[in-house]
This record gives C-alpha cells, sequence and structure tokens, in this order.
C-alpha cells in the first residue's frame, strides 16, 4: 500500500472503506474534469451548438471515471509488483542471457499486437501504395503493412535490450539518446519523403497503456536491485528508448522495400 | 450494435491486447525462473482490475468524448468555420490553434500512462518530483507541440526540420537540466501520447490536410503524434530546471534535492 502515500488525497488507516473509494473516484473525475471544460467551450462558445446526447454523454462519463478508478487501483496491485517482482528475480538469477531474453520478448510482444500500430501500419501502406513504392493490390499493401509492423516490434524489442544493457553498465542515458538523435537526423536525409511522418509517428504509439507500467516497474526494479545504480536515475529511460527506435528502424524500412 | 455488444467488444479486445504480455511473463515466471510470485492474489485481482478498469475506460470513451472531438474536430477545421474557404493563410485559422492546445492539455492530463509513470516518478524521488507538476508540465507540453504541428500541417512545412530543431533544443537543454530529471523527462515524450489522446489528434490531422487545398491527408496528416512526443521532453526538463532554480533562491543549503541530491551516489558524481 506504499504508493498510496503519493496520492493527492492523504488516505489515512482510519478512514472508511466508502471514504476511500469516494476519494479515489473524485481523484478520477478531477483528471477528466479539462477536457469536458474544454468540450464544453468549444461546443458551446466557439461552435454555438448544443451539446448533442447529453445523457449518454454522462453516462459514458461515469464509465470513463470508473475505469481510470479501477486502472490505477490495478497499476498499484497488479502491475506495478510483477514489473518488479520479475526484474528483481531476473537481477538475482543472475543471467544475463534471460535478462536480454526478457526484455527483447516483452518489447517485441506486446508492440506487435499494439492496436494503434495495425492501424498506422495499415495507413502507411496506403501511402506507399500512392506513392508507388508497392502495388495497388491488398496483397502488396498487407505484406508491406505486416512488414512494418514487424520493424516496429523488433525495433522496440531491440530498445529495450538496450535501455536494460544500460541500466546494467550504468551509462548515462543522454549519450545514448543524442547518439540515436544523429541518427535520425542523418537517415532522414536519405529516407523516401513518404516514408518521414509516418516513421515520426511511429515512435509515439508503441507504448501503450499497459506496456508503459509495466516497462517502468522493470526499469525500476532492475535498478534498484542492482548495487551502485539509483532507481531515478538508471530505472527511468526505456521508454526513451522505445520511442527513438522505431523512427530509425521505420526510415530504414522505407528505404529497403 | 447495442451496448452490451460493445462492452463486449471492448472487453475482448482488451483482453487480446493483455495476452501476449501476460503470456511473456506467466512462461518467464513459472518456466525459466521457477519461481511463486510474492502476493499472487494480489496480482491476480490487480490484472482484472486493469482489464476492468480499461475496457470501462474505453468504452466511456467511446460513447462520451471520441464522437464528439472528432466532430469538433471536423467542424473547426470545416471551410465554413475557418472563415475564408479554401485559406492557406495560417493566421485565419486561430481557433483551431486554440482547439490543439486545449485538447492537446486536457487530454494529457486523463491519459492513464502518464498518471502511472507520474505516481512511480514521485515515490522515487520522495516526492521532490510532486505528480501534478510532472502530469501539467507534460500536458503544456503535448499543447505547444500539438499547436506548433498543426502550424505545420497548415503551412505544409516539411516536419523534419521542426523535429530537427526540437531535438537540437532538447540537446542543449539536457546539458544544464538536473541530471536525475534526464531519463524522466526522455520517457515522457513516450508515455503521452496513448489512449485518449491519439484518436482525436489523429481527427485534428486529417481534418486539417483534407480542408486545406495542397494537403494531402496520407502524407500531411501524419506527424501530430511525434510533435506531441518531443514537446513534453522540453516541457519536463524545464519544469524541473524552474522548480531546482526556486528551491535553489529559497533555501540555499538544503533543498536542491531535485538534481545533486539523488545522482551524486553513483557515476554520475563527475557529472553533477
Amino acid at each position: 500500500m506504499r504508493s498510496l502515500q503519493t496520492a493527492e488525497v492523504e488516505i489515512t488507516p482510519g478512514m472508511s472503506w466508502l471514504h476511500r473509494v469516494l476519494g479515489r473516484l473524485s481523484e478520477s473525475g478531477r483528471d477528466l474534469l479539462p477536457i469536458i471544460v474544454v468540450i464544453a467551450f468549444f461546443q458551446l462558445v466557439v461552435l454555438r451548438q448544443p451539446l448533442p446526447q447529453l445523457g449518454q454523454m454522462l453516462g459514458g462519463l461515469a464509465l470513463v471515471v470508473l475505469g481510470l478508478t479501477f486502472f490505477i487501483r490495478g497499476l498499484e496491485l497488479g502491475l506495478f509488483p510483477i514489473g518488479e517482482a520479475m526484474a528483481h528475480s531476473l537481477a538475482s538469477k543472475g543471467s544475463l542471457f534471460w535478462l536480454i531474453t526478457f526484455a527483447f520478448a516483452l518489447g517485441f510482444g506486446t508492440t506487435a499486437a499494439e492496436p494503434a500500430l495495425i492501424a498506422i501500419a495499415e495507413e502507411a501502406a496506403q501511402v506507399a501504395a500512392g506513392a508507388g513504392v508497392i502495388g495497388t493490390d491488398s496483397g502488396a499493401m498487407d505484406a508491406y503493412a505486416f512488414g512494418l509492423r514487424l520493424t516496429v516490434a523488433l525495433a522496440v524489442g531491440f530498445s529495450l535490450v538496450i535501455g536494460v544493457w544500460r541500466i546494467l553498465k550504468g551509462w548515462p542515458i543522454h549519450y545514448l539518446i543524442a547518439g540515436g538523435y544523429v541518427i535520425v537526423m542523418v537517415v532522414t536525409a536519405v529516407a523516401p519523403r513518404e516514408i518521414i511522418g509516418i516513421a515520426y509517428d511511429s515512435g509515439g504509439v508503441t507504448t501503450s497503456t499497459i506496456t508503459v507500467p509495466l516497462v517502468t516497474a522493470l526499469g525500476v526494479g532492475l535498478a534498484s536491485s542492482i548495487k551502485g545504480r539509483n532507481p531515478i536515475v538508471d530505472g527511468f529511460g526505456l521508454i526513451a528508448f522505445a520511442s527513438l527506435t522505431p523512427i530509425i528502424f521505420v526510415m530504414v524500412y522505407g528505404m529497403l522495400v | 450494435m447495442t451496448g452490451l455488444g460493445i462492452a463486449l467488444e471492448v472487453l475482448l479486445g482488451t483482453i487480446r491486447d493483455v495476452l501476449p504480455i501476460a503470456t511473456i511473463l506467466l512462461v518467464f515466471q513459472f518456466v525459466i525462473l521457477r519461481r511463486a510470485l510474492p502476493n499472487p492474489r494480489g496480482i491476480a485481482i490487480g490484472f482484472a482490475y486493469v482489464l476492468l478498469g480499461l475496457s470501462l475506460f474505453l468504452i466511456g470513451l467511446e460513447e462520451a468524448l471520441f464522437p464528439i472531438g472528432r466532430l469538433m474536430a471536423s467542424q473547426l477545421t470545416h471551410p465554413e468555420i475557418v472563415g475564408v474557404a479554401a485559406s492557406t493563410d495560417w493566421r485565419d485559422f486561430g481557433w483551431i490553434y486554440a482547439f490543439a492546445f486545449a485538447m492537446g492539455f486536457s487530454t494529457t492530463i486523463a491519459e492513464p500512462a502518464l498518471i502511472a509513470v507520474a505516481i512511480k516518478a514521485s515515490e522515487l524521488s520522495a516526492g521532490s518530483v510532486r505528480t501534478w507538476g510532472l502530469r501539467i508540465a507534460v500536458a503544456i507540453g503535448v499543447a505547444v507541440g500539438l499547436t506548433l504541428g498543426v502550424f505545420r500541417i497548415i503551412i505544409g512545412a516539411p516536419i523534419h526540420w521542426f523535429i530537427i530543431c526540437g531535438y537540437i533544443v532538447v540537446t542543449i537543454q539536457t546539458m544544464f537540466a538536473p541530471r536525475s530529471i534526464v531519463p524522466l523527462a526522455y520517457d515522457s515524450g513516450g508515455v503521452t501520447t496513448s489512449t485518449v489522446t491519439v484518436p482525436i489528434v489523429a481527427a485534428l490531422g486529417l481534418g486539417l490536410a483534407e480542408t486545406i487545398p495542397g494537403r494531402s491527408p496520407l502524407i500531411d496528416g501524419f506527424g501530430l503524434i511525434a510533435f506531441a512526443s518531443l514537446f513534453p521532453i522540453m516541457a519536463v526538463m524545464a519544469y524541473a530546471q524552474i522548480t531546482e532554480y526556486r528551491n535553489k533562491n529559497r533555501a540555499p543549503e538544503t533543498t536542491r534535492d531535485m538534481g545533486e541530491h539523488a545522482s551524486t551516489g553513483s557515476k554520475e558524481g563527475e557529472e553533477a
């Protein structure tokens, strides 16, 4: 229960169960408030239209608040502990091979099935077909989209391997990221123009809502179980690699196909 | 489709997304590590909560926010609202900048992945990185990034010049930012764009690229997510620098916690 202390509402053990639940719900409600304000303002003041289907909207918002509350609770109970526990046991097992394999499998496995990536890969296939890079028949486009997904998944798997390696070695992150930026710039100069926008976007879509907490817990758990590593300096940074390498890999894919 | 049908479909979709992750975790835990989990019941409940929570969250968004968000994005980018039909003058799009900024900020505040990272960061830094401070910094970063990304689509400039300039700014900031914030700042670029932000942002980019003559939705519609991932890095480092500066002024000796304190322990010593 230690992470409760970081919540905005101070939760003391003496508080009743109902109070705690209400406290969590109201926190989620507060997270949602800005969106509601923005939508209401633009709809009523800028577009000057009534809010359509108000009842359905309110019902939906209640679900969002409830869902967010469950998710955060599940995060504290399930995702964070399992990520850190696995990092600890992998570190204490002392097998570099399995640690690296685990990092790769986690990155590759979670990314290959990522819905946002599937959507963006299909759009990218249309761009490529439109530019005459591949055939316009659906077979060629499917193959291209699948290849792209595989490329991004490989990139994320690879990035977690580098990220874990960096935690083990204790290298400062900025040299690696700066090096990555230089590679992005160089590859941008030679990559076909149509692929650039997609490549840059693919870095952002790879890390989903479930992957992020797990990968964060993995890094933090690893850094805290290795002597001489600081969880906040060394533990974070895995996601940064996972958002950078797909940019490079996708541009290279665009050059090869 | 009925409400229940949609709900079931979303739940199945979420389970399908979690399945590969759960498989990898289970195989490693029981086949390779051969170790019992510390609190299997709690973890199972946690996973069930995550599945249920994410499904409810997505169903609610699909019911309440995405339809109106998409509709507003397409209405705002409609030539009638823009005022001048077929305009390419970037000054004619005032409300679209405002919408991109406001939407970027508000959707980021509600982003579950960012909440997760903020909780972890605040826990590890013993409170010197505040959850709300981090979340607001990232949200401002996304807001500025989206506004600039929309501006780019309107003027039709190539994306890579903006991104490369952004990289240069990030690199310069890295030299001056407190060491312990750098990895967190780099991470926050990747966590910002997931469940809530992407669908509305995609609708905005697509609508704009369709409305403005000479833009192709397929080529110019992309790139907003890249902007939304780059600017939070700058915003978080700026936030850390401001916090450090204010702490330094307030109490010169005690509270330089954000930067030096956490990092002097290990190999960062010679840098700090």
